[in-house]
């Protein structure tokens, strides 16, 4: 059943990320994306890591996601026009991609004896472990974080705004 | 019982979609979304790492799904500012493509 | 004992079966008791011909629903037009499945009074939330209507902000649990009945009260529904849809209120668990007080929350747009932040250190 599941989640990311190269109208690769995001939530279940599934779907699918859509459609972006960088992109990406997915594939496949296996239930890392190590070996990378994001959001505000 | 090299080979599959994306969409929105999707593939690796170390120890490692926490921290943060600068670009040269929008000269 | 696949499968598909059918009823006789309720606050009697007291009013409704025209109007785009109702349905209708309404007695190792108990619960309804924000949005861009886009982006934008102050508003009742897992919120307010509740023995008053006003916002209702206010914006995000795709919204909200309903129980009010505590334990015995009179409290309660969700409707008057999200972002969020400071204060001084 755990790989029923992966099978599953695995295909349906796969199917999302194609979709979202294949679309020609932004909205449908976004709504792609929010498919893909959820399928990883569900894979990081399986492998045990179960407040960063819940974040996931929280931050990258609930939030992330609501941003491009807003943006999506308040800019009225319509479907996309064949201008002309968009040959010599096809020429230099999809080989480009197909290299690089046979390389990666190749790699991990043939080291796959020095990679253990994972079976759902086990290494179960709890809200708490992770707490643990956030807030007390890491405490200054968080707090620095945090500032970060009030320097995104200035960053933001500022960039937006109507220029009067 | 799923092999770890099958979750890293998912993860490489989605980063190379990623970069197919990127270099072959001509829409703003649509690039910076295949930013995501990289960033997203990345993610799926450290939690595959992290969990295949736990194993390899014996007791639970985290260091992995840790570093996902502040790759999302910073992916959020990132999507908010490069979404500001998209508008901004749209008020400008009022094109999402990004063929038009590839001269400092408008 | 372990648990085993098949009684786990059947009994699962069972309790499913069973809460949904429950919860789509409720839905049905909340929108009969709000317009009941609504109806005495005005001074007029409400739906009171259709069978006694107007009870057979939704099954009428209903009927009356579906048996409408479905208009579909030629530009709308076709596909997130048609889904965006399904999301927010189904969206409404997830969180019920991490509500522990009974007590916990299991039957060959699974739980009967929950669907299921995840460790990360509260988390899950939180997710479920955020992603109900897309049926708003889709729908009004669907829509192909410039008022429907701009109802939809204000009831959106509306909704992420109130989102936050749900969120922090609720970690002071995780910080006393320990834990994200609501089976296990509820079982530490159910040792000494009236007075280990979070609201009162756990100090949560505050967080209670921002949780209740950040999830009228967020369910779209009460004082804060300016996004489909009859006078506002031509019915705002779901202008453009008839009959059942509209049913399916109209649904969405009475379950979504439902959800808040119960979620506000289980945080704040002691779920299942008798105020009365355990003085009464000897009394009744026997199954029936075992299994059935925990329900009864937690019906009590949500109907309690349901019962202040439309009366709160009926007596205030709604908000302005940008008194709305100033109240959200310069009032919740900070008095949210405060009561995690002082919540955590209290309990590092005052506890013992575990």
């Amino acid at each position: 059943m755990h790989l029923a599941l992966f099978i599953i989640f695995g295909a349906l990311c796969v199917a999302g990320a194609l979709n979202l190269l294949f679309q020609r109208h932004p909205i449908n690769s976004a709504l792609s994306l929010i498919v893909v995001m959820s399928s990883l939530a569900v894979l990081y279940l399986l492998l045990g890591a179960e407040f960063l599934a819940a974040a996931q779907v929280i931050v990258y699918s609930g939030a992330i996601m609501v941003l491009f859509t807003f943006v999506i459609m308040l800019l009225n972006a319509g479907e996309e026009q064949r201008t002309h960088g968009s040959k010599m992109a096809y020429f230099a990406g999809v080989p480009g991609a197909a290299i690089l997915v046979s390389l990666l594939t190749f790699i991990f496949l043939s080291n796959r004896g020095n990679f253990a296996q994972a079976r759902i239930g086990d290494y179960i890392a709890s809200t708490g472990d992770l707490s643990r190590v956030l807030f007390r070996d890491l405490l200054l990378p968080f707090e620095v974080t945090s500032v970060l994001i009030l320097i995104a959001i200035l960053g933001a505000v500022a960039l937006a705004r109507k220029e009067h | 019982m799923i092999p770890i090299a099958w979750y890293l080979a998912l993860s490489g599959i989605l980063f190379s979609i990623g970069v197919a994306a990127f270099l072959i969409k001509r829409n703003i929105i649509t690039v910076f979304m295949s930013i995501e999707l990289m960033l997203n593939a990345v993610n799926l690796s450290f939690v595959a790492f992290s969990r295949n170390w736990s194993q390899i120890t014996g007791h639970l490692q985290v260091s992995g799904q840790i570093f996902v926490f502040f790759v999302m921290v910073v992916a959020a943060a990132e999507a908010a500012v490069g979404l500001a600068i998209i508008i901004a670009v749209f008020r400008a040269r009022n094109t999402l493509n990004v063929d038009q929008v590839d001269l400092m000269k408008l | 004992m372990e648990t085993g696949f098949v009684p786990f499968v059947i009994i699962s598909i069972v309790k499913i079966i069973v809460v949904v059918v429950i919860l789509l009823m409720a839905v049905a006789y909340t929108v009969l008791l709000e317009r009941k309720v609504v109806g005495r606050i005005q001074n007029r009697w409400g739906p009171s011909r259709v069978g006694p007291f107007g009870l057979l009013q939704p099954l009428v409704d209903g009927a009356k629903l579906f048996l409408k025209e479905d208009l579909m109007p030629l530009a709308v785009y076709r596909p997130l037009y048609i889904i965006a109702p399904m999301i927010a349905l189904g969206c409404a209708l997830m969180s019920i499945a991490v509500v522990p309404f009974g007590a916990n007695i299991t039957y060959h190792g699974v739980d009967l009074f929950q669907i299921t108990d995840v460790n990360i619960g509260l988390l899950v309804i939180l997710g479920i939330t955020s992603i109900g924000v897309y049926g708003i949005a889709l729908s009004g861009w669907s829509s192909n209507n410039k008022y429907s886009l701009l109802g939809s982006l204000r009831a959106s934008a509306q909704v992420i902000s109130y989102e936050l102050a749900l969120g922090l508003s609720l970690v002071g009742v995780v910080m006393r649990a320990g834990t994200f897992s609501l089976r296990d919120i509820v079982n530490v307010q159910a040792t000494h009945g009236l007075i280990s509740w979070n609201f009162f023995g756990g100090f949560q008053f505050v967080a209670f009260f921002i949780y209740l006003m950040a999830a009228y916002a967020e369910t779209n209702r009460a004082p804060f529904d300016l996004p489909e206010a009859e006078s506002e914006l031509t019915a705002g995000y779901h202008t453009e849809y008839s009959s059942m795709k509209f049913a399916m919204f109209f649904m969405a909200e009475y379950a979504n209120m439902i959800t808040v309903g119960c979620v506000a129980t289980l945080l704040f009010f002691g779920g299942w668990s008798s105020p009365f505590g355990h003085l009464f334990d000897g009394v009744l015995t026997g199954i029936a007080a075992k299994a059935v009179l925990p329900v009864f409290w937690f019906v009590l309660k949500v109907f309690f929350f349901l019962f202040l969700y439309i009366w709160v409707r009926g007596t205030l008057p709604r908000f302005r747009y940008d008194q709305l999200m100033g109240f959200g972002w310069k009032f919740l969020v900070p008095v949210a932040i405060g009561n995690i400071v002082v919540t955590s204060l209290w309990m590092g001084i005052f506890l013992p250190v575990q």
